[in-house]
């Protein structure tokens, strides 16, 4: 078997974790599954594109390669903007529509519909502003360097690697270290007590919602960077998301990482095995035997 | 009236009645039971593939072409989709309500896989061709054969609304109804919830595959390009418009907004360049997600809503002790007889 399958299977799996990361924080937050996290990884991605292109057309100076990268500094720069836009898209979502429905006390169900609804609308608009051609940071093309093993990355796909890991420990360590983290498990542990207790349920939505989809365009960055931008981009990473999230238990942060190198490594050897065309399945085995043998998933609590 | 125009209006009303189908088999299980289908055009799919290689001629390349009657064509793709919606149903309704929405979300992806990759079985991305049509030997007449395709499904829509409403009033349907309002309540009263709900879930999943069906044989052609994500939501916007839990708005909405729909895509194609047209074509879908969440918003019932007194013997009641009992009946009963 080609040992590159491990390396493909890591960078994949670093974005559907970041990603995973958004849908389970959601979901034992805000208690649904959101249909709609997927266009956040598009968003961004088209967020940060159209930033960069703008910086571009600035001065050519931000778009001379950083060192051994493929991009200029319009890039990092377009990136921090695009996680701020992306995290403000969430908000004014959550604020036209899921708010609203929290207040009317529906029941959850007509929150994940509500959220499907969301995701078409979202991903439409994407292809309505920016038809559906694909779209790349960067023309340049990178050579792989070797690294031992018969393992070759590209300078860029080590970076991405590296900053999905910084992210992981970070949110992981503001999710255990710090008062806003404290307050999120509260809330995602009774939502009511919390309340009592004078934690500001509303001010951890707002975390909850601009954290993930922070996540979420960080990840679509990399899939633009290295694969390449699509308005479906999002919604073909949705079902690996959500079996992530579910594999590594609905909850828990280092669970949903872990879970998604998983499952980007599983698809990664299958596609060697039965061939790409089959890849998008992969993640709904993986969804199915975790519901049949461990429906609480590797690090969550049986309910 | 010319001939033409009755031709248009009677496939316009063929189409929305297949979807009218589909409309059904979502209001078993999320009107009646309260189980959120994101994978409708999966099921869909199914019934249309297993009808079609029932019932086409033998083919060359391909496994089946059986060339069995469209009855048993339609009869084996109900049953198709309602075993796999028993399967997963099974694996997911003991679980978080939510799981149900994810696996037949993975649902719709995996068929829609299955029908671009397993060639041998489903044509590929070239799909099947030559499906057989009711009514075949009259289609030198475009006027009738028109109409009596339109007559079948008028039939087809009729006979399971009634069988449907009679479900819904049945005991089975009023224990649905209760799992779905208070499931604690239905278990004191020693109901199985999760065997009533894979009932309901295997029962919706089988008319859609009906409808699927329906819909390959009205069409003659199936593709996989026909059961993208974008099936799934319209199904759902017809339902939410027309009223989800009512039987009567699940038609009627399926009717409306394909009407909605037929007329805005003419619409963007009479209004925008060639080049444009698919990126207007994005502003459809745009159109009727916002629609879709505004309903949502603000009445969550839709257009007829849902007939809160199944009972007829609720319906005996003198008129006073009803109005204490069930303070936000607004709904005609349908025994109102003292």
């Amino acid at each position: 078997m080609n040992p590159q399958a491990i390396m493909d299977g890591l960078i994949t799996g670093s974005m559907i974790g970041l990603g995973a990361i958004g849908v389970t924080l959601t979901y034992s937050i805000l208690r649904f599954a959101n249909f709609a996290h997927g266009e956040f990884i598009s968003w961004g991605a088209y967020f940060a594109l159209a930033i960069s292109g703008a910086l571009g057309s600035l001065s050519g100076a931000f778009l001379a390669p950083i060192g051994p990268f493929s991009f200029g500094w319009s890039l990092p720069l377009a990136t921090v903007l695009a996680v701020a836009l992306t995290g403000g898209l969430a908000l004014l979502v959550d604020a036209l529509l899921f708010g609203r429905l929290r207040a009317q006390r529906g029941a959850v169900i007509i929150m994940v519909m509500a959220s499907f609804g969301a995701a078409l609308t979202l991903r439409s608009l994407l292809e309505f502003i920016f038809t559906s051609k694909p779209a790349y940071f960067s023309k340049a093309l990178q050579i792989a360097m070797p690294l031992g093993g018969g393992l070759r990355a590209t300078p860029d796909q080590l970076l991405s690697l590296g900053i999905a890991v910084l992210l992981v420990v970070a949110v992981h360590l503001l999710l255990t270290r710090t008062a806003i983290g404290r307050s999120m498990r509260a809330v995602s542990e009774n939502q009511q007590l919390a309340g009592v207790v004078g934690i500001d349920v509303r001010k951890v939505i707002r975390t909850v919602w601009v954290l993930g989809a922070g996540l979420a365009c960080v990840a679509g960055v990399m899939a633009g960077l290295l694969v390449q931008i699509r308005p479906y981009m999002g919604f073909d990473l949705l079902l690996p998301l959500f079996a992530a999230a579910i594999l590594g238990g609905i909850g828990s942060v280092p669970g949903a990482m872990l879970a998604g190198l998983i499952v980007g490594l599983t698809e990664a050897f299958a596609v060697q095995l039965i061939g790409a065309e089959w890849r998008a399945a992969i993640a709904f085995v993986i969804l199915v035997a975790v519901l049949l043998l461990r429906p609480q998933g590797l690090f969550g609590r049986p309910e | 009236m010319s001939v033409e125009l009755i031709g248009y209006g009677a496939f316009f009303l063929t189409m929305a009645l297949t979807y009218a189908i589909i409309c059904l088999g979502l209001n078993v299980q999320w009107g009646q039971t309260g189980l959120f289908n994101v994978g409708i055009a999966g099921f869909v799919a199914i019934g249309a593939y297993v009808s079609a290689i029932l019932t086409t001629p033998d083919t060359a390349n391909r496994f089946g072409g059986f060339d069995l009657p469209i009855a048993v064509g339609w009869l084996g793709a109900a049953l198709a989709a309602g075993i796999i919606a028993f399967l997963i149903g099974w694996l997911t309704i003991r679980l978080r309500s939510d799981y149900l929405a994810i696996a037949t979300f993975g649902v719709a992806v995996a068929v829609q896989l299955c029908a671009l990759n397993l060639e041998r079985l489903t044509g590929g991305p070239f799909g099947i061709g030559f499906i057989p049509r009711p009514f075949a030997s009259l289609a030198g007449d475009p006027l009738a054969f028109s109409l009596l395709n339109l007559g079948v499904l008028v039939v087809v829509v009729l006979v399971l609304y009634l069988a449907l409403e009679r479900l819904v009033r049945s005991p089975w349907g009023r224990v649905l109804r209760a799992i779905r309002e208070d499931e604690t309540a239905a278990l004191a009263l020693g109901k199985s919830a999760v065997r009533f709900r894979l009932q309901a879930f295997a029962i919706g999943g089988g008319i859609m595959g009906l409808a699927g069906a329906a819909q390959a044989h009205f069409i003659g052609f199936i593709a996989p390009e026909n059961y993208l994500p974008m099936l799934t939501f319209q199904v759902w916007a017809m339902l939410i418009v027309g009223g989800s839990g009512n039987n009567r708005g699940a038609i009627l909405g399926a009717v409306l907004v394909w009407g909605i729909w037929a007329a805005s895509a003419a619409a963007v194609s009479a209004i925008f360049p060639p080049d444009q047209q698919a990126r207007a074509a994005a502003l459809q879908i745009v159109m009727i997600g916002v629609a879709l969440c505004a309903i949502l918003l603000l009445r969550p019932r839709g257009i007829l809503g849902e007939v809160r007194v199944v009972s007829r013997h609720l319906g005996r009641l003198s008129p006073l002790k009803r109005a204490t009992s069930i303070p936000q009946n607004n709904e005609p009963q349908h025994v109102q007889k003292p």
